[in-house]
């Protein structure tokens, strides 16, 4: 058994796992501090109610986010150690930064969330809310600067047979990685909005504690838009980058095969890699491509065929999630304008409502989608033109890979359902009363 | 002192914060099945570490992350040699992690019954195996100079290996048990007095047995027989052992704890200071240990590294500190009450 193909099989299940969680507790801890500061500031109890009921299931899922996280900082050591050799010097400092910078501070204070109720003013406590919040991103915008050095490093020298950090404000500037965090953070927040809506839709169709539900729609609704719309400008000015940086994978996310100017966009294609063309094209638009990467429809666009193979990502799973991201994050802009322009009659719209409820998953499989583009696209590179994922694998056996993503897929496999279910049963009881 | 020298200790010291922290929260999942005899028993246990185990475990990502930064050899080595071990561990603390927060959701005896059982292996078992693997550490692991291990995981369960796990989940025990009496009032608080009454009396014996095992499995003394000054962190460590029993007799909850949380300190700075400057020795050749001059990162990393513990980990344990300081008494009838408890 292959160590490196279960290496990578074995870390892209924990990482897409893991980010089934990540995006809702980043989206959703900055618009429950929002509802717990209107609560504390005006004394509304129906912000406090709704603080209570977003919170219960914001924790939920907080607890499945950092118990998976937790295995990935690790991973690094047990399955890619001679990456971890190469590049620590550099990465490492990343990794140990963002632990003690930020998952500190958002680990401690969710305790005092938790149980700091009755031990703590209201104001305090909603203070700590933001402050659980702003380590959650604080966290992830770390994570994406690691990232981004593996995309595309810089601020390293090879030296002593391993690449050294010569300039931190470089690394910690890395275009590649704030390009991330700027696509990332808005869609986690319309992940959480879109988390909102369908839920509270789910109460609305049932025409039950209506006031709450309300108020909780319409906060979605406004940062739904806002981050709809603030994702797709993200995410193009992230494109142009990569089609600079990275021509493999937008060649690979377009299945684009010659290199040609005024390259043109297929709507739909069956990428054949042997033949190193498409088997079937459908709805091509001239210059499209060149304009998307570019900005410039005259733009050359670099095709496959000119990269030489053992550089090539493999194409058709880039190419289906590119178009799948895309495709689901335009449709997510239209629900929200809609939703928008029916702001005011929400209750009179149920077919609106129940196809809200219906689109919860929808974010989720376009940020996962989005994930598979970046780091499949990077493909057949661990650090981008630096080193290859196959040099940079642990020198273990391939069965105890294979034991323990099967242990993943299993344990995994399982807290999802159970949190599912936890989730799914906090919803249907809906929210309490409070006495406070 | 070098760069490397201060990084070996900082090192060290993260460490020691995590098993003096996550500790006693270990401690309290290994007695839970035992101590905790009613539903309200098993949750004033589950509710005196609530507010705090999420920010301990930290300590251990933290000390993960730094040996990345500042030895990534070590890390590479170490994780990669030690697969096997590592994974039970961290799937250990995702059961732990998870069986906390779920325990409550359900009024079920058959669900709380599941979780409780995860929570106590998911204390257990990383209480052994990180025993297990610093003993083993101690004596040196069998792996060559092209960082390629040649041991198997069975063979590090090994007497003195197994010796230094005991030695772990009693220490983690007794550090439980201090807590709980801080933590619980009346028949509750007596019983977790009694219990870490009784577990020091195992503890003595096998931490005498864990040092005298060290000269004859390490070469731990080493540095010990080089600077004899050093001798002073084990006459710490016993005398801390000591004042732990000694508070506990007294009533004095609080410093009772702190004495368990000193033991735990001195514990591991005794293999620190011993294994000085090795991180992994090799034992399969001496001059193969991955060490602090030959596996730390460039002086650049480990400069800017250094700026940013000497800012942020001060501020850690002043924060922390507070959260302590805010969730000192002992869990209440009001607390137990709260949707939010465990």
């Amino acid at each position: 058994m292959d160590p490196v193909f279960l290496s990578r099989l074995q870390f892209a299940a924990a990482t897409m796992f893991h980010f089934l969680f990540v995006p809702l507790t980043l989206g959703l801890s900055i618009l429950i501090a929002y509802m717990e500061t209107r609560y504390a500031w005006s004394g509304d109890k129906n912000y406090l109610r709704m603080t209570k009921f977003w919170g219960k299931l914001f924790l939920i899922n907080f607890a499945l986010g950092v118990v998976t996280g937790i295995t990935l900082e690790f991973q690094f050591g047990t399955n890619w150690s001679r990456y971890s050799e190469y590049v620590g010097d550099v990465f490492g400092s990343l990794l140990a930064i963002e632990a003690s910078a930020a998952f500190f501070l958002e680990s401690t204070f969710i305790g005092i969330w938790i149980f700091g109720w009755k031990k703590l003013s209201a104001k305090a406590h909603a203070v700590v809310m933001w402050l659980v919040a702003i380590a959650g991103i604080s966290s992830a915008a770390w994570i994406l600067i690691a990232n981004g050095f593996m995309q595309h490093p810089v601020g390293y020298d090879i030296r002593n047979g391993r690449a050294e950090l010569t300039d931190f404000l470089a690394l910690i500037t890395n275009k590649h990685g704030l390009l991330e965090i700027i696509h990332v953070l808005p869609a986690s927040l319309l992940l959480g909005a879109f988390f909102i809506m369908g839920i509270s839709a789910y109460h609305l169709l049932r025409k039950q504690h209506t006031e709450i539900f309300l108020k909780s729609f319409r906060i979605g609704l406004v940062v739904g838009l806002v981050t709809s719309l603030l994702t797709a400008f993200t995410g193009d000015l992230h494109g142009v980058n990569v089609s600079k940086t990275q021509p493999a994978k937008l060649a690979a996310m377009e299945s684009h095969w010659e290199t040609t100017t005024q390259a043109p966009l297929v709507m739909f294609a069956i990428p054949d890699e042997t033949q190193e063309k498409n088997k079937i094209e459908i709805g091509a638009i001239p210059g499209l491509l060149s304009f998307l990467g570019f900005h410039d429809f005259n733009a050359e666009v670099i095709g496959l065929k000119d990269i030489p193979k053992q550089d090539r990502p493999p194409v058709l799973p880039i190419f289906i999630g590119f178009r799948t991201m895309v495709g689901l994050g335009t449709l997510l802009i239209l629900l929200m304008i809609y939703g928008w322009i029916r702001r005011n009659k929400l209750m009179e719209s149920p077919n609106y409502l129940k196809i809200m409820l219906w689109s919860i998953p929808l974010p989720y499989i376009a940020m996962e989608m989005g994930w598979v583009v970046s780091e499949v696209g990077r493909q057949p590179w661990i650090v981008y033109n630096l080193m290859r994922t196959s040099d940079a694998v642990s020198p273990i056996a391939g069965s105890q890979v294979m034991v323990s993503l099967t242990a993943f897929i299993l344990v995994y496999g399982l807290l999802g359902a159970v949190g599912f279910y936890l989730i799914a049963k906090s919803v249907k009881e809906g929210p309490g009363a409070v006495t406070e | 002192m070098e760069l490397q020298s201060i990084w070996f200790f900082l090192w060290g010291l993260l460490w020691a914060i995590f098993f003096l922290t996550d500790g006693f929260d270990f401690g309290i999942g290994i007695l839970y099945p035992f101590a905790g005899k009613t539903d309200r028993d098993k949750r004033v246990m589950l509710n005196a570490k609530g507010p705090l185990w999420d920010g301990n475990e930290v300590w251990l990502i933290t000390a993960g992350g730094v040996t990345f930064a500042a030895f990534p050899k070590v890390y590479a080595t170490m994780f990669s040699s030690l697969y096997t071990p590592l994974m039970l561990i961290l799937f250990a603390l995702i059961f732990r992690g998870v069986a906390l927060h779920f325990r409550g959701k359900i009024e079920s005896p058959g669900w709380k019954k599941t979780w409780d059982t995860l929570i106590f292996l998911g204390s257990f078992m990383p209480a052994l195996l990180f025993g297990v693997a610093f003993a083993n550490i101690f004596a040196g692991i069998p792996f060559d100079n092209q960082g390629l291990y040649h041991g198997n995981t069975l063979k590090l369960l090994n007497p003195y290996g197994l010796l230094g796990g005991l030695l772990f989940v009693l220490l983690f025990m007794l550090h439980g048990a201090n807590w709980m009496t801080i933590k619980s009032t009346g028949e509750l608080q007596e019983r977790f007095a009694q219990i870490a009454a009784k577990t020091w009396m195992v503890l003595v014996p096998v931490a005498v047995a864990f040092l005298i095992a060290s000269f004859f499995a390490t070469r731990l003394y080493d540095n010990y027989i080089k600077s004899p000054a050093l001798f002073l962190v084990i006459v710490l460590a016993v005398a801390a052992l000591f004042c732990a029993r000694y508070f506990n007799a007294k009533k004095a909850w609080f410093k009772a704890w702190f004495a368990s949380a000193l033991t735990i300190m001195g514990c591991t700075f005794f293999g620190i200071f011993g294994l000085f400057p090795a991180l992994f020795p090799s034992s399969m050749n001496p001059a193969w240990d991955l060490t602090a001059f030959n596996a730390s990162s460039s002086p650049l990393t480990l400069k800017i590294m250094l700026g940013v513990v000497s800012i942020f980990i001060p501020i850690v344990i002043a924060y922390q500190s507070w959260a302590y300081h805010l969730f000192k008494d002992p869990v209440s009838d009001e607390d137990l009450d709260m949707d939010e408890a465990y």
